[in-house]
């Protein structure tokens, strides 16, 4: 079927080569004759590396095989061939890689016939067979030419290694409807829009080139352009639009659906790299096909979008895949732990179903009216109802619920009544922003979004996927406007009405299922979401409680959100204050003695940002304020360094407490700990090298170091030898399992881990460890500068800079090429300057004669950036990018 | 190191005196050739033009080494005499050392002849590229350098060298030039000031020609970028140099684009106007004194086997008048 077509679709032309084109390599075209499947001779462009390998003597263990979407050609897949072919002229893993151009598209034949899906995956298998691959095949597609390598996969499966998609859509959608087709294609298929937008005009063209982040350079559009100059040579893009299986009548129907089905059949590793910026096949293909493929591993590029092979480095991707999955001792994941039972995260709950003692307090509870107790009795009655609640609503284990909720005993009920029934919750910080939080929710896509009016608001105005459950009853209006499905109370009504159906939660999860995904605070680049099993949050309570004696009797004040949740689960009644969880600098000093003397808090937990508040609001606080807090036993700052002179502060509002900062990041809650008084002997010791000492490591856990080597690589063995600067590793029953849909990520972050070795974390911290076993923290690796003569860790300088009285807060950055980098000193003077500047002369000079490296520049600003959730981690990737473009010239604005 | 008879061109020059002066102190024979006396203690002064191919034959007489500096260095002037100097001079010496037997050969060039007018930004040496450098010095000597790597072969191995930004006492091209302009107070800081840019202390200039004669047989055939690898920003330099030499540091600045616009104009008033007088500002200096150009030293220091002996705060110091 060829509807509404011009005439320039059915123009019959020779296939030839491509000229001369950026990145492309002459000597990997050829063109390749093999009948199709009507028995017709016809002439592809390929281009092929496998010429090229013969002649440097290499044998390839196998052919990746790429395929084209429309309307794009082979040029796409030209990293992919450069990238193998100097790995394996280098030594390494050899893949052939042959990157065909489809009939009627880039430099192939113009067959002047329409080719449907069928043809499209028998003229793929011709053209192979004539190229006689070498070893076995790996599939590469994206778009169209994703559904067509995957049709040749599922009906070549003995011939397969391995199967790698780029943004793509297999499924055919329901017969009476078009929902599954992409909108935008629906649009491109439109009676009359079909013709002039494909072929008689480049519109279809033109449109896909413009969708690359950052946007393609001039010469690589015309590159993608050169075989699609006029109308004739066109044609194929149109038709190609008009074979997408639309109708349910339509041609390509029944072997799209063929393959979607087969998909299922695959158990050859396989792989998405996925531009989540794509207006036609968006995250919900990327779904469909993990749903057919439960083994597929996902890496979302946050950012990319359809042009995911222009917007980011899928050629490295694709290969170090190969590697891992083809070679599985180069990844062996150790186990995750014993196999022990583990005590259930709402053993408490359960244990605790008839006591009347108090568990949770809510100094300033949601709808106003003063302090409110939850019982034992209460709580458990309370998530035993939502449970059963949730599980009528339809929530079924493995089933993601996203829970924009704010801390409180709303919070804390649904929470642990979601982990009863096995789904999986999704936790992001509003510290995010909203950005933040779209990308976090739409990326972790959730069946159900629980929240507050607010966050069920966003969740309309951005399509945020999930069924709606709001936290309190909303009018009717509002909640369909919002599409809300039910309250938490309706769910508890729900339940209660269920309470004697004991199948309802029949259901126990397993200690290995997954329990929460929680989002990094996206300090450190985009959020990423961190998965925990059962086991592993388990063991983030056991942690705690074994390192700071929080148990059943204690009772904690959590001014910081991951640990105010884990209350019931260590057994201790916690205490929210009065304050806004989500911003923690709004907690007052007097608001922390109230919540401390409601519940004769032992234990204290609080962010940097309250500590600040705490002391700069302590004026106000009246000798029983006084006494409330000189009961506190324990006292937790997490989240971020705080300074030494801030903690003595804190420290003395709280006489009778022990400081801790606990060191650890979303991926491993807990890796050590420093009291106060410690940190005070390190501060002073005058042996003492660069960093910022966070303590030894708790019990359960395990810490060493990867050496850098000269080029700033973390290359080291973990080990524990003293004095050594490298990235920070972490092993612990409590470390995560692993990061979602990021599998570069994952893998990366792995790395160093065998089948017998701990299973290692890598923090992307640097630092070292003393000879006394404290780490010491010097930076993020990725802000390691590499100079001309050595790798230069940014703490320990930017300490020296902060010793002048005249410095707030000072950071290192490098500018230049790696491995040439010079360092720049960023100040930010007690006495700041209006506007960013160089420092004077006084100022440069100190600083310079204050470091031990040699600084280029010496800059003063009125502000470093910081940090949204803390504002306390210096942005230095941030403050690298502005002062190279100062230092190269560029005008002179705000970092 | 075997010592070697060396011809040293435009030795009366600030660099090339230096350059006399650590051959000399190396116990190389030295022979010089300039129009002017050298002033250099320990050489023979053969006194001449490198365009000359008489005086330079009988100047190459017994030479088994040449390091050529003579050129037109200026800001401005008649294109043709840069050509004649910078491009003629040096192809008549290639050729007359060729005919005598020389066997080495260092070619002291600059950083400008690749230098494009973007910020050069921890960059190693660029090819020259006569067609695109900025200015005509930039031009004849990129084409001068070409000339000379061309030159290089077995029997006369050729390297050349890339100082960038040399200056120290008795410099009178950048340390003068900044410190009469800022005592009249029309010294303007380009733009913020802010962009890094490399610059090499004379005697270091001087001990890396020195040692690139001594590698030549080993990296013949390269250009290799000489400097502190001390960047830093160019309203710091320029502040440091005033302070050093008892003058106020500039406190106004122009903005960069328009002191390129500015340079444009002048460049072109300069061109057609009589005198020998240097322009206030061109073109090519305001994108000098406006934008970032250091570079990765890496190679060059490996390569050389050198390493710069004196920094810049050193340096500074040493330009401060003596106290009486």
């Amino acid at each position: 079927m060829n509807r509404a077509l011009p005439g320039a679709a059915r123009h019959v032309a020779a296939a030839y080569l491509p000229p001369a084109l950026p990145g492309l390599d002459p000597a990997w075209s050829r063109l390749v004759e093999a009948d199709d499947a009507a028995g017709v001779t016809r002439t592809w462009h390929v281009l092929d590396t496998g010429p090229a390998l013969a002649a440097a003597g290499v044998a390839p263990r196998g052919t990746v095989v790429c395929v084209h979407g429309n309307p794009t050609w082979s040029y796409l897949w030209r990293r992919l061939l450069d990238a193998a072919t100097d790995r394996a002229l280098a030594g390494g893993p050899a893949w052939r890689v042959v990157a065909v151009d489809q009939l009627d598209m880039g430099f192939s034949d113009r067959t002047g016939a329409p080719r449907g899906l069928a043809e499209r995956i028998s003229d793929l298998d011709a053209v192979l067979g004539a190229l006689a691959l070498d070893g076995p095949a790996v599939t590469l597609g994206h778009d169209w030419g994703g559904v067509v390598s995957l049709g040749w996969a599922v009906e070549h499966a003995d011939r397969l290694a391995a199967v790698a998609t780029l943004n793509t859509a297999v499924h055919p959608g329901p017969s009476e409807g078009r929902d599954h087709v992409p909108a935008p294609l629906r649009l491109a298929l439109a009676p009359g829009v079909l013709g002039a937008g494909t072929v008689t005009t480049g519109a279809f063209l033109e449109t896909t080139l413009a969708l690359a982040h950052p946007p393609l350079a001039p010469e690589v559009k015309d590159a993608f352009r050169a075989p699609y100059r006029t109308a004739t040579e066109r044609g194929g893009i149109g038709a190609f639009v008009a074979d997408i299986p639309v109708p349910a009548t339509h041609q390509s129907r029944d072997v799209l659906e063929r393959v979607a089905d087969g998909l299922r059949a695959l158990e050859v590793p396989a792989l998405a790299l996925w531009g989540p910026r794509d207006p036609v096949f968006s995250d919900r293909y990327l779904d469909d096909l993990g749903e057919r493929l439960p083994h597929l591993d996902v890496h979302r590029f946050e950012g990319a979008g359809h042009l995911v092979a222009e917007d980011v480095d899928y050629a490295s991707a694709v290969l170090d895949w190969l590697e891992v999955v083809l070679e599985p001792a180069a990844d062996a994941a150790p186990e995750a732990g014993d196999a022990d039972a583990v005590q259930p995260l709402w053993h408490h709950l359960d244990a605790r179903r008839d006591d009347a003692d108090v568990a949770l307090v809510e100094m300033a509870p949601p709808g106003g009216a003063g302090p409110r107790s939850v019982s034992w009795r209460l709580l458990t009655r309370r998530v035993d109802e939502i449970a059963r609640g949730l599980v009528d609503l339809g929530v079924r284990p493995g089933d993601r619920v996203s829970l924009l909720v704010p801390p409180g005993a709303d919070l804390t009920a649904v929470l642990y009544a979601c982990l009863r029934v096995g789904a999986v919750v999704v936790v992001a910080d509003a510290g995010l922003g909203l950005r933040g939080l779209t990308r976090a929710v739409r990326g972790a896509r959730p069946a159900f979004v629980i929240g507050a009016r607010p966050g069920l608001a966003a969740a309309r105005a951005l399509g945020w996927p999930g069924v709606r459950v709001s936290t309190t009853d909303l009018p009717g209006p509002l909640a369909r406007t919002l599409g809300v499905r039910a309250s938490l109370a309706d769910l508890a009504e729900r339940g209660a009405l269920l309470a004697d159906r004991a199948d309802a939660l029949a259901h126990v999860p397993a200690a290995d299922d997954v329990a929460a995904v929680l989002f990094t605070s996206g300090s450190t680049g985009p959020a990423k979401g961190v998965v925990y099993t059962h086991r592993q949050i388990a063991a983030v309570r056991d942690a705690l409680a074994a390192q700071y004696g929080v148990g059943p009797g204690a009772s904690l004040v959590a001014g910081f959100a991951p640990f105010a949740l884990l209350g019931p689960a260590l057994g201790t009644r916690s205490v929210t204050p009065d304050m806004d969880v989500t911003a923690p600098r709004t907690l007052t000093a007097r608001a922390l003695a109230a919540a401390v003397g409601a519940a004769d808090a032992t234990v204290v937990f609080l962010s940097p940002a309250a500590i600040a508040n705490v002391v700069a609001t302590s004026d106000a606080l009246d000798p029983a304020d006084h006494r409330a807090l000189a009961g506190v036993e324990t006292f937790l700052s997490a989240g971020a360094p705080v300074s030494p002179a801030l903690l003595a502060r804190v420290e003395s509002l709280m006489p009778g407490a022990l400081a801790h900062t606990p060191y650890g990041m979303t991926e491993s809650l807990l890796v050590t700990d420093v009291t106060g008084p410690e940190i005070r002997a390190a501060a002073a010791d005058p042996a003492r090298g660069p960093g910022v000492c966070v303590g030894r490591p708790v019990r359960s856990a395990l810490v060493r170091i990867s050496a850098l080597d000269a080029t700033g690589a973390a290359v080291g063995e973990p080990s524990d030898a003293p004095g050594t600067t490298g990235e920070v590793l972490v092993a612990a029953p409590h470390v995560k399992d692993h990061y979602d849909r990021l599998w570069l990520t994952e893998h990366a972050s792995r790395r160093g881990r065998t089948p017998t070795s701990p299973r290692w974390h890598r923090t992307g911290d640097v630092g070292h460890l003393d000879a006394q076993g404290h780490l010491w923290i010097e930076g993020r690796l990725a802000h390691v500068v590499v100079t001309a003569t050595g790798v230069v860790t940014p703490v320990g300088p930017e300490q020296a800079l902060e010793a002048s009285d005249a410095v707030a807060r000072a950071a290192v950055v490098g500018v230049g090429p790696r491995g040439a980098q010079q360092l720049v000193a960023v100040l930010e003077p007690v006495d700041p300057p209006r506007r960013p500047a160089l420092a004077d002369d006084v100022l440069a000079t100190d600083a310079r004669s204050r470091t031990p490296v040699p600084l280029a520049a010496v800059l003063v600003v009125p502000d470093l950036p910081t940090d949204v959730r803390h504002n306390s981690k210096v942005d230095r990737a941030r403050l690298a990018t502005w002062a190279d473009a100062v230092l190269a010239g560029g005008r002179m604005v705000a970092p | 190191m075997s010592a070697h008879r060396v011809l040293v061109t435009g030795a009366s020059g600030f660099l090339g005196r230096a350059v006399a002066t650590a051959l000399v102190a190396a116990g190389h024979d030295v022979r010089t050739l300039q129009r002017r006396p050298s002033g250099v203690e320990g050489v023979q002064d053969v006194l001449g033009t490198v365009t000359d191919p008489a005086t330079v034959a009988s100047a190459l007489d017994g030479r088994d080494a040449v390091v050529h500096l003579a050129a037109k260095v200026s800001l401005a002037g008649d294109p043709a005499d840069f050509e004649r100097v910078n491009v003629g001079g040096t192809a008549t010496l290639l050729d007359a050392a060729r005919a005598a037997g020389v066997e080495r050969f260092v070619q002291v060039s600059s950083p400008s002849v690749a230098h494009l007018g973007t910020a050069i930004v921890g960059a190693d040496a660029d090819p020259a590229d006569p067609v695109h450098a900025r200015g005509d010095y930039a031009r004849t000597k990129a084409a001068a350098e070409l000339l000379a790597l061309r030159a290089d072969s077995d029997r006369m191995r050729v390297v050349a060298v890339r100082p960038h930004l040399v200056w120290g006492p008795g410099d009178t091209q950048l340390v003068e030039r900044v410190v009469e302009r800022a005592r009249a107070g029309r010294l303007p800081v380009l733009g913020h000031g802010a962009a890094l840019v490399d610059s090499t202390y004379v005697d270091n200039a001087a001990s890396a020609i020195v040692a690139a004669l001594a590698a030549v047989d080993r990296v013949h055939g390269n250009a290799y970028v000489v400097t502190n690898g001390e960047p830093r920003p160019v309203g710091e330099l320029i502040a440091g140099i005033c302070r050093a030499s008892g003058v106020r540091p500039p406190a106004w600045s122009v903005p960069a684009g328009l002191a390129r616009a500015a340079g444009g104009v002048v460049e072109a008033v300069w061109r057609v106007r009589p005198g020998a007088d240097e322009p206030p500002m061109t073109r090519f200096l305001a994108e000098q004194l406006s934008t970032a150009h250091w570079f990765d030293q890496r190679r060059t220091r490996a390569d050389l086997r050198w390493e710069p002996a004196v920094t810049i705060d050193e340096g500074l110091a040493r330009l401060a008048p003596p106290r009486a």
